[in-house]
């Protein structure tokens, strides 16, 4: 029993204050890119062409952050003069084509539909479905019931079944053998329903794209109502999204 | 033993060098090795120029390496010695070639091979997972059967779990797995290689840096790509921390798992500062993007190393301090002393690796037997504890975690820095083979590179602890009680996706 209050006032209070304060990231951390649309297209192309998604269109210089699985590559190779990465997480969207960025993202506040605030503003039930990716996105979900990012004070809570749910919550490509189960799931949920997509491969396959042993991408079998983009999205990036649709 | 050949791990072997035995001495060859004390690294087909060959590297305290033309089918190696059993599945699920009176003949991921001859199995696919297979089942007027999955009750990867239970008590759990195959080995195969590193660090997401070191390893010895010391540091920093990080979350789970929820609340959080630490060191916090061919993509600096040893610092005594109130708490020990036994023999039998062997008693670390990176200049760790229970597993992982903080404590104190990494291209030798083999935190990973004449990839063969150890996670559940169940798979904690690939 004394351990116990021992380690309890050892570890005191450490829930942050997110969103009332900000959560700064280390300057490592690759986020939201930042294009610069008059780069020279020498080295735009040198970028497109090394990118190991092929996620750059050389011709728009817009980036798929859908696919991107933010390695930092076209930054080292461009010598921060064509893309940066910044310490930005607030990626998610709700429409696919917002997802070709030059690094300006809509405020996804803004566009959440508004039945959904009205339905689930107050209380989101979410089912997850892990479907073929690498167990990332699902530990970094994970992580937002921990202490620090304590998703229940927003009334977001991640349930056992999904007749308990409002919504799925996606990741991976979604193998051939998982196709009947994320059906089966989003089908035993009573409507209204969201569908969220979280990660780069239930966006677009991630870097699996192009398998044939996948579906890869999400939309193309449930409609998607909200993208959260990263490979795997930061915990900071997941929240935001789902702060932002929902409440 | 003596036909195969002795190779080093990262090390470029020629093609030509490694022994083409007839199949019957292949056969006598492995086995013999086996008996002899020696467990299987890789074992598995490849089409050469449309025909099936078969290759394998054993291990005892060195590797050995043989191969020979795959029959269409074989007397099962597994009938004589236990630990094939998996490989002999998966060989026939990927090309088509049987394993005759194997004691358990089942799919491994369910899908089509690649040989295009007929389904070993009888599948034809149409039909959803598990196709024609009846799982096994025992009749009883008192047996019944809990089935769970895919899809968890948490946020937790698919499987299929099927429990043969009289009352509380399980008889035999078998696992289907398989819902998370995405192509891997044939993507690694077919795609350009730029894509490769994004491939490997996907494997298994939280074995990012075992599963990247590996295929940068090995690319590395085959192209003849030389790292420096610097770089090297930081590869085994990233390495620690990933298993630290994954020990910290897994004793956190354990606790939860016993309904002792404080503890798992504090191991939660700190887990997570220990990937924030690996987000220092590469910019983010599964480690991606930082192993590339020919070094590291960040070099660390004076003003990492000083947020590394600070955050060590403060960090250390709160994982002591949460270990000692899980492992000395008596209601804790009561769940996981003698839960979910592996005894030695069994572990021995099926060729565990990785802190589940240790604690079951097979001292092997591929830290010691085959050192990457800085790790031969570095002290091993020493376990005592053997029990092969929960409560072993658990305590093993709390003296890595010690141990592998010690490591990156020495690795800050050496002053050499890494020099900044340019990304190159890297064209692969013609009939070349290589196999590199890391201690990764769930054990050992291995993948190996055979090149064709033109020197690109003819087949690439991964290999996740998992893929050993799944099987000692089923072995630990008969007699259990079903209620033990989350409590084993926590104290075992494997990969779905490093699995199924």
């Amino acid at each position: 029993m004394l351990q116990v209050i021992k380690n309890r006032l050892e570890q005191g209070y450490r829930t942050s204050k997110y969103p009332k304060e900000p959560i700064n990231l280390y300057k490592r951390f690759r986020g939201l890119p930042r294009v610069n649309t008059q780069c020279d297209a020498a080295v735009v192309k040198r970028c497109a062409d090394a990118c190991p998604q092929d996620c750059i269109d050389a011709k728009s210089r817009r980036i798929d952050l859908g696919r991107c699985v933010f390695c930092g590559l076209c930054e080292t190779l461009s010598e921060g003069k064509f893309v940066t990465f910044t310490q930005n997480c607030e990626m998610g969207t709700a429409s696919r084509d917002d997802l070709f960025s030059t690094g300006d993202l809509p405020a996804l506040a803004e566009h959440s539909k508004k039945h959904f605030k009205k339905l689930f503003g107050r209380s989101l039930q979410l089912r997850q479905i892990s479907a073929a990716g690498c167990n990332a996105c699902e530990a970094d979900t994970n992580v937002l019931n921990t202490p620090f990012w304590d998703l229940a004070r927003f009334g977001i809570l991640f349930v056992a079944s999904p007749r308990h749910a409002d919504g799925i919550h996606v990741t991976g490509p979604i193998s051939k053998n998982m196709l009947a189960a994320t059906i089966t799931t989003y089908e035993a949920i009573p409507s209204p329903k969201v569908v969220i997509a979280c990660g780069a491969c239930a966006i677009s396959g991630g870097p699996f794209y192009g398998s044939e042993d996948i579906v890869g991408d999400l939309n193309s079998i449930i409609p998607v109502d909200l993208y959260i983009p990263g490979c795997p999205p930061h915990p900071l990036a997941i929240l935001h999204a789902l702060i932002n649709y929902f409440k | 033993m003596d036909k195969l050949l002795q190779i080093g791990h990262n090390e470029k072997v020629n093609r030509a060098d490694i022994p083409h035995l007839p199949f019957d001495t292949f056969r006598r060859q492995l086995l013999e090795c086996a008996a002899q004390g020696g467990q299987v690294v890789q074992f598995f087909a490849y089409d050469d120029q449309g025909t099936i060959k078969l290759l394998a590297v054993m291990r005892t305290d060195k590797l050995y390496v043989g191969g020979c033309d795959a029959p269409d089918s074989f007397p099962s190696l597994t009938a004589e010695s236990e630990r094939f059993h998996m490989f002999e599945r998966e060989i026939g699920e990927q090309y088509g070639i049987k394993a005759e009176g194997h004691p358990w003949y089942k799919m491994v991921r369910y899908h089509a091979n690649c040989s295009g001859k007929k389904d070993v199995f009888g599948n034809d696919y149409r039909q959803d997972i598990p196709g024609n297979y009846p799982y096994f089942t025992v009749e009883g007027e008192t047996v019944h059967e809990v089935a769970v999955g895919p899809v968890h009750a948490g946020i937790i990867e698919p499987g299929h779990f099927r429990f043969q239970c009289c009352g509380e008590r399980v008889f035999h759990l078998e696992i289907q797995l398989g819902y998370q195959h995405r192509g891997v080995e044939k993507l690694l195969q077919s795609v350009p290689m730029k894509r490769l590193p994004i491939i490997a660090e996907t494997i298994a997401g939280d074995t990012t840096i075992g599963h990247g070191l590996c295929q940068a390893q090995a690319i590395e010895a085959l192209a003849g790509i030389q790292v420096d010391e610097g770089a090297k540091i930081v590869r085994t920093i990233a390495l620690e921390l990933e298993r630290i990080a994954n020990h910290i979350g897994d004793m956190g789970a354990l606790s939860l798992d016993v309904a002792f929820n404080p503890p798992a609340a504090y191991f939660g959080r700190i887990r997570g500062d220990y990937l924030n630490l690996s987000q220092v060191l590469g910019g983010n916090r599964f480690g991606r993007g930082l192993v590339r061919v020919g070094g590291v993509t960040h070099v660390m600096g004076e003003e990492q190393k000083k947020l590394l040893h600070d955050k060590l610092d403060e960090l250390t005594p709160e994982v002591e301090h949460v270990s000692k109130l899980i492992f000395f708490a008596s209601s804790v020990n009561g769940r996981f002393d003698h839960t979910g036994t592996v005894t030695t023999e069994n572990a021995e039998k099926i060729g565990l690796v990785g802190y589940a062997g240790r604690a079951s008693g097979l001292p092997y670390d591929a830290r010691i037997s085959f050192p990457t990176e800085c790790y031969k200049d570095l002290p091993a760790n020493s376990n005592g504890i053997t029990n092969g229970d929960v409560r072993s597993r658990g305590r093993v992982r709390f003296h890595e975690v010690i141990h592998a903080t010690r490591l990156i404590y020495i690795l800050l104190d050496t002053i050499i820095e890494a020099t900044p990494y340019t990304p190159q291209e890297v064209q692969l030798p013609p009939d070349s083979f290589v196999v590199s083999i890391n201690e990764a935190w769930r054990g050992e990973v291995s993948h190996c590179i055979l090149t064709d004449e033109k020197g690109t990839i003819l087949r690439y063969k991964v290999k996740d602890p998992s893929f050993h150890n799944w099987t000692g996670l089923a072995l630990a559940l008969r007699d259990e009680e079903i209620s033990d169940f989350p409590l084993c798979n926590k104290s075992f904690n494997l990969s779905y996706c490093g699995f199924d690939l």
